[in-house]
């Protein structure tokens, strides 16, 4: 997802707070900024809520792409008004995690210098203008299936920027999808540029969930404190059974052999992604990931002199506002 | 009735300085200095990309040959673009788009609020929406030119600078030609001279706020308005905003 | 952590919409100064609605209350239940395509 393999932190406190921490959400109830929480579920929320920023921010450069390719008007500017909610959501999240005691500044640069991670799926190309049906359908399909759980995180700061970024985004799945039936329904090349986008996102978009159940160590601490809704299986099987029928709608071919409909499961059966990729991906082997942290790289440094010019402008005016009084 | 050329040459220069500078500012998307400013950049953009369609689509009404607002953007060479020169000069740093930005703004309200009262309803409505727009643009980004003016020694310079090299785009802005006057006669908009004593009063009173000094002469480039000649910068936009609509003609997206 | 940067602070933002209803805190965000601030907040919050009123308080200035150390940090969900707006459930609509 967009908090993929976040390491849940072991926590060594008083047995009878952390008993009475984990009741308090077993009952429902949300952890606000000024509770007590244990010290590992502190540092897992950080890692968590920042790798989820760091994504919706590097998330807007590959649909940035195209913002200046768009093919008409209005395509141009549902796509800005849609890359610029990624710059939003990124903003709620890194709000959300500095009620944990970080600053926005430092999980940047953690980001900027590779101690942070982002979602994968950013660091694969947009090529053609298929991509931005492909990357709203699949991606933020797949964003969805995660996000709309993450509301009733226990967390509350988190809960709120998730219920505001579920209302924003709702729009951003339907854009792709629309995107995609004109491109599947259109010219010649149109459709062999639909098929090609579903071609090379259909598993990356499936890695988006995270290793499989069985692989990953860091699942149950995370679910008992509520900061992971679902499993990683259980959405990935959703997200397949939900886009399945979608794709058929389109008329495209997902691109697995072993794709079949299961009866007695009453989902699909679909091949697993190759983890070993994905690995490769997260190590920094990406096909895009010099660039996307170049670009981020580049925003920041070149953006030194105005962050620090009307910070300059704002300490002179109140200077000259208490000498005033 | 003014002839129905002179009108649509002058809603296309409307509909091409909006297309152009919001395409500018579209660039810095994912880029910006910081986050909040990467939205309210976007915002602008946002804006400007709505303005457009409000015009090139009465530019298209007007023209009466079932064309569309997209199909002018879109499938017009370079030449038949009459944007003026300031708003396609290149993003270069922060300094230089957020200076264009004031500079632009300033004239665009000061246009806008005498287009108001103009003597075709349609443009005056347009007007009337994109007039509160404007507003906005120009009290952020007067906001903005005042700080960094004032901000730090390197924010002060680059300011400087951002200046010194748009200077000479900014008389363009005030340059009458024959579809002015017959705008002007018919009470339809301004003639672009009128706008000068209101808008450099405007920009002069940030500027100095902002500790920036206004550049020595009165030398104007031109010929984006006329589409005579417009800087080379405008084609490699052209290339990157028309590439689908002219690679896969009829399509629909 | 350490905070040896000069970072811009950090704004808590609240805005009272058309209906009469009192100012509501919508989330935060970081601005030099408090003009600043109120520009940033109708470009991140409000997307300039016209007739809204927004408020900005730099978040370090605000003193809250800290949850109480004494009586029971837990109590039956049933019994709270309600107080928690959140817990409700959030429509279908929300984020399903």
């Amino acid at each position: 997802m967009y908090a993929q393999m976040v390491k849940s932190e072991a926590t060594q406190e008083d047995p009878e707070k952390l008993a009475a921490f984990q009741a308090r959400i077993d009952a429902g109830e949300k952890i606000e900024p000024k509770d007590w929480m244990p010290v590992g579920y502190r540092k897992t929320l950080i890692r968590q809520i920042g790798q989820h920023a760091h994504s919706e921010i590097v998330g807007q450069l590959p649909e940035g792409n195209w913002i200046t390719r768009a093919p008409t008007l209005e395509r141009k500017a549902i796509l800005l008004a849609k890359v610029q909610d990624e710059a939003g959501h990124g903003l709620y999240l890194y709000c959300a995690a500095e009620t944990l005691g970080v600053t926005r500044d430092e999980l940047t640069e953690m980001l900027l210098d590779g101690r942070m991670k982002y979602s994968s799926i950013f660091n694969y190309p947009t090529l053609t203008w298929a991509d931005m049906g492909a990357v709203g359908w699949l991606v933020d399909g797949a964003a969805i299936m995660n996000q709309v759980p993450l509301q009733r995180t226990s967390y509350g700061p988190y809960s709120r920027a998730m219920i505001r970024i579920c209302k924003e985004e709702s729009f951003h799945q339907r854009q792709g999808f629309d995107i995609m039936m004109k491109m599947a329904s259109g010219t010649e090349a149109q459709m062999r540029m639909a098929q090609n986008a579903l071609d090379r996102f259909w598993y990356p978009a499936l890695m988006m969930f995270g290793p499989s159940d069985k692989d990953s160590v860091h699942s149950e601490q995370s679910m008992r404190w509520k900061i992971k809704m679902n499993t990683n299986d259980e959405l990935r099987q959703k997200f397949v059974d939900q886009t399945v029928p979608q794709a058929e709608y389109l008329g495209l071919t997902v691109p697995d052999d072993k794709l079949v409909w299961n009866e007695e499961k009453n989902g699909y059966d679909f091949s697993e992604p190759d983890w070993n990729e994905f690995f490769d991906v997260i190590q920094g082997n990406g096909p895009c990931n010099t660039d996307r942290l170049a670009a981020r790289n580049k925003a920041w440094d070149d953006g030194a002199w105005v962050r620090e010019g009307l910070m300059a402008h704002a300490t002179k005016k109140s200077a000259m506002k208490v000498a005033a009084e | 009735m003014a002839q129905t050329a002179d009108l649509f040459e002058f809603l296309c220069r409307m509909g091409d300085n909006t297309l152009v500078l919001g395409h500018r500012v579209s660039e810095w998307c994912g880029h910006a200095p910081v986050l909040e400013e990467d939205i309210a950049l976007a915002n602008t953009a946002l804006d400007l990309i709505g303005q457009t369609q409000m015009w090139l689509g009465l530019a298209a009404e007007v023209e009466g040959q079932g064309r569309s607002a997209d199909d002018l953007a879109m499938l017009r060479d370079a030449w038949n673009f009459h944007n003026v020169l300031l708003v396609e000069q290149p993003n270069r740093d922060f300094g230089v788009t957020i200076l264009r930005q004031f500079l632009f703004d300033a004239w665009h309200v000061e246009m806008l609020q005498r287009l108001i009262t103009s003597s075709d309803q349609r443009i005056a409505e347009v007007a009337a929406k994109s007039v509160k727009e404007a507003t906005y643009h120009l009290e952020r980004s007067s906001t903005t030119v005042i700080a960094l003016g004032d901000g730090t020694g390197e924010s002060h310079n680059r300011m400087q600078d951002a200046l010194n090299l748009l200077w000479p785009y900014v008389g363009e802005l005030f340059a009458d030609d024959a579809v002015d006057t017959a705008m002007s006669e018919e009470g339809i908009a301004p003639k672009s001279s009128d706008l000068r004593d209101a808008v450099m009063a405007r920009i002069t009173d940030v500027l100095a706020e902002a500790t920036l000094q206004v550049p020595d002469g009165d030398f104007t480039h031109k010929g984006g308005k006329t589409g005579f000649q417009h800087t080379e910068h405008l084609g490699h936009m052209l290339v990157a905003m028309q590439n689908l609509q002219r690679s896969y003609p009829g399509a629909t997206w | 952590m350490t905070q040896q940067r000069n970072e811009w602070p950090l704004w808590e933002i609240f805005i009272r919409g058309q209906h009469g209803m009192s100012h509501r805190h919508v989330g935060s965000l970081h601005a030099a100064d408090s003009e600043t601030a109120i520009l940033n907040a109708r470009d991140v919050y409000t997307r300039r609605n016209e007739g809204v009123s927004i408020w900005v308080v730099q978040a370090q200035q605000i003193t809250a209350s800290s949850p109480s150390d004494k009586g029971p940090l837990y109590e039956p969900s049933e019994a709270k239940v309600y107080r928690h707006p959140s817990f409700f459930d959030i429509p279908k609509e929300v984020g399903a395509m």
